[in-house]
């Protein structure tokens, strides 16, 4: 039974990666680029969190009012005034650019918050579980995690079938210029996507902070899961986003259950595992092949 | 029939890279007698300077030139320092010889990681390759025998007088600077340097002019791995003190990186004025603790964006200046 309940809340911990990866995903699936600040946006956003817990009071659950919005308008600012501007450059200014926050993000962290680490506090919720019967339980929080990442996708799903923004990413997706021969307003529309990309890493920074304490220094291992989960669950599949969480976060706890200090480390070596025997991923979506 | 009537000549050296070389022997000449009249903080901050210089040449030849952004570049650097610290103390190996065997290792070492990170294109390859560092990290962090997260120190430098190790160490960085410099000019200027820079500007195109991708990458990526491991034994001979989290941090590739952005990307000039800025503003911001590296990751961001040929790209182009000229021009009299 320790196993089940081991499968289990690795499971759950799935839930969260998910949430780190969609942004991910979304941003390369749209305009091809990996942001490589990803990580260090979602502990900047979980501080700012802390910022609205420790000034306002409220509740981090609440704080997300602020912080998501404020993520998001930083995400279409980025977009718009910095990213936008090294379109058609080829693969490297994006990478290096990015690469750049990742940096200068993680030493204002240190800067302003110092090395200390934080953890965002909900008042007992993080603490609570559910018994399932022959001793198994799940935590309240990692179960609504999950709940919020499914909710999450659901919503995704929606907008790229049924809204048109939606449409317009996944044509952009299939053709960026037959896209804005169409009509399409790139620009805007890239701005929208990392809008979007920031406000649920905002979502998953703050889940984080919630679940486990963290420092200036938590953003690379963030960008990192999100990344294998993608890459595990297949490129392109929104999907497969969750199931690559779940493998990663399966993979962690058994690992972690095994020997202390191998935990992360099973991790990665599952994603190289599948990099290795299956490089498409899971669930891959039929692509064209570039 | 001599090339002097030929109506038609190709000129690989430009005169400001004869007046250079003449320089560079005059610069090498006070450099390698220092020892006889320096003091050893000076020989300190120069091996420091030189192994960043090294990282950053090597850098630039994967991202610059054949177009293989990796972010994982201080895998090699901890294979390095790591594998000095085992051929020397464990297995009885000279800790100065050790210094270019560690090279070996790394370069061994990159063969199996190559075969994971290619298959990775651009963004991709860059967090793949983030990745494969904390892989290494990891692994080093759960190894008894190689003292775990807290890492070892370099015991076998102890029985030497300090005087004689730090002259040392000092001479064998100036001939890793002056090699690596060396090699990767000749390597550009090299046919295969060619077929690198085809693979740069459309790699497609080059195939099928028939330079072979892969294998030019694999032999960059490869070459690289030695040059970058040989550089971190370097860095632990200099450092004597060894722990995962700082031979693998993430640092070494941002600092190699912000020096080569500021200084100019694919240029052999540039990384030379980049590590020299970088040295310059870590100074200037001594006493405001992680305030160098916010400003040189922003004048890393904004070179990016205002001119991505960087410092030494401006400098080139105003004044037609080629130090390390690795094009060919021709030229019609």
């Amino acid at each position: 039974m320790a196993w089940v309940d081991t499968v289990l809340q690795g499971l759950l911990l799935g839930g969260l990666y998910a949430l780190f990866a969609t942004g991910l995903s979304l941003i390369f699936g749209v305009m091809r680029i990996v942001n490589l600040a990803h990580g260090d946006l979602s502990i900047l956003a979980a501080f700012l969190a802390v910022v609205v817990v420790e000034t306002v009071g409220w509740n981090p659950f609440l704080a997300l009012i602020l912080v998501a919005p404020l993520m998001a308008a930083l995400g279409y600012a980025l977009q718009t005034l910095v990213l936008n501007r090294l379109l058609g450059q080829g693969i490297l200014p994006p990478i290096l650019v990015t690469f750049g926050l990742s940096i200068i993000i993680q030493n204002a962290l240190l800067e302003t918050f110092s090395a200390d680490s934080r953890r965002l506090n909900p008042g007992g919720i993080e603490t609570a579980s559910l018994a399932l019967g022959s001793g198994l339980a799940i935590g309240w929080f990692p179960f609504i995690t999950l709940a919020v990442a499914v909710l999450i996708l659901v919503g995704l799903q929606l907008l790229i079938s049924r809204v048109s923004v939606g449409r317009a990413f996944r044509a952009t997706s299939d053709d960026q210029e037959a896209a804005e021969l169409m009509g399409i307003d790139n620009r805007r529309l890239y701005g929208l996507a990392m809008a979007l990309s920031l406000g649920i890493v905002a979502v998953a920074g703050v889940f984080l902070g919630i679940r486990t304490t963290f420092t200036f220094a938590s953003g690379p291992d963030r960008l990192l899961f999100a990344f294998e989960a993608v890459i595990i669950g297949g490129l392109g599949s929104l999907w497969g986003t969750l199931v690559g969480g779940a493998v990663l976060g399966i993979a962690q706890t058994v690992g972690a259950k095994l020997s202390p200090g191998w935990g992360i480390l099973t991790g990665h070596l599952v994603f190289l595992a599948v990099l290795l025997w299956r490089p498409q991923g899971l669930f891959a979506r039929a692509r064209r092949v570039d | 029939m001599t090339s002097s009537t030929a109506p038609i000549q190709v000129e690989r050296t430009t005169r400001a890279s004869r007046a250079g070389l003449a320089a560079g022997a005059i610069a090498l000449l006070a450099l390698g007698s220092l020892p006889a009249w320096g003091d050893p903080s000076t020989m300190r901050i120069l091996v420091e300077f030189i192994a960043l210089l090294v990282l950053a040449q090597m850098w630039n030849l994967l991202a610059g030139y054949a177009g293989l952004v990796s972010i994982g570049q201080q895998v090699y650097v901890g294979l390095g320092g790591y594998a000095l610290i085992v051929l020397a103390d464990d297995l009885g190996v000279n800790p100065f010889l050790a210094v270019p065997l560690a090279g070996v290792i790394a370069a061994a070492f990159a063969l199996p990681t190559a075969a994971l990170v290619f298959r990775f294109h651009g963004g991709y390859f860059a967090v793949g390759t983030w990745a494969i560092g904390e892989v290494y990290r990891l692994l080093i962090a759960n190894t008894p025998a190689l003292g775990r997260g807290s890492g070892r120190t370099l015991k076998a430098v102890f029985p030497l007088a300090r005087e004689t190790r730090e002259v040392t160490t000092y001479l064998l960085a100036l001939a890793i600077g002056v090699a690596a410099l060396v090699a990767v000019y000749a390597f550009l200027r090299s046919r295969y340097g060619l077929g690198l820079m085809a693979i740069r500007d459309s790699e497609p195109g080059s195939e099928t002019l028939g330079v072979d991708v892969f294998r030019t990458k694999l032999v960059v990526y490869v070459g690289v791995a030695f040059g970058t491991g040989v550089t971190g034994a370097l860095i632990y001979l200099n450092l004597l003190r060894i722990s995962p989290d700082a031979a693998f941090s993430i640092n070494w590739t941002a600092y190699t990186i912000f020096i080569v952005v500021i200084g100019g990307l694919g240029s052999l000039e540039g990384p030379l004025i980049g590590t020299a800025l970088f040295f310059v503003v870590r100074e200037l911001l001594s006493d405001y603790g992680a305030w160098y590296m916010i400003l040189l990751g922003a004048l890393a961001v904004g070179v990016m964006l205002a001119y991505p040929q960087g410092l030494w790209g401006i400098v080139a182009e105003r004044w037609d200046l080629r130090f390390f000229p690795v094009g060919r021009r021709v030229r019609v009299d």
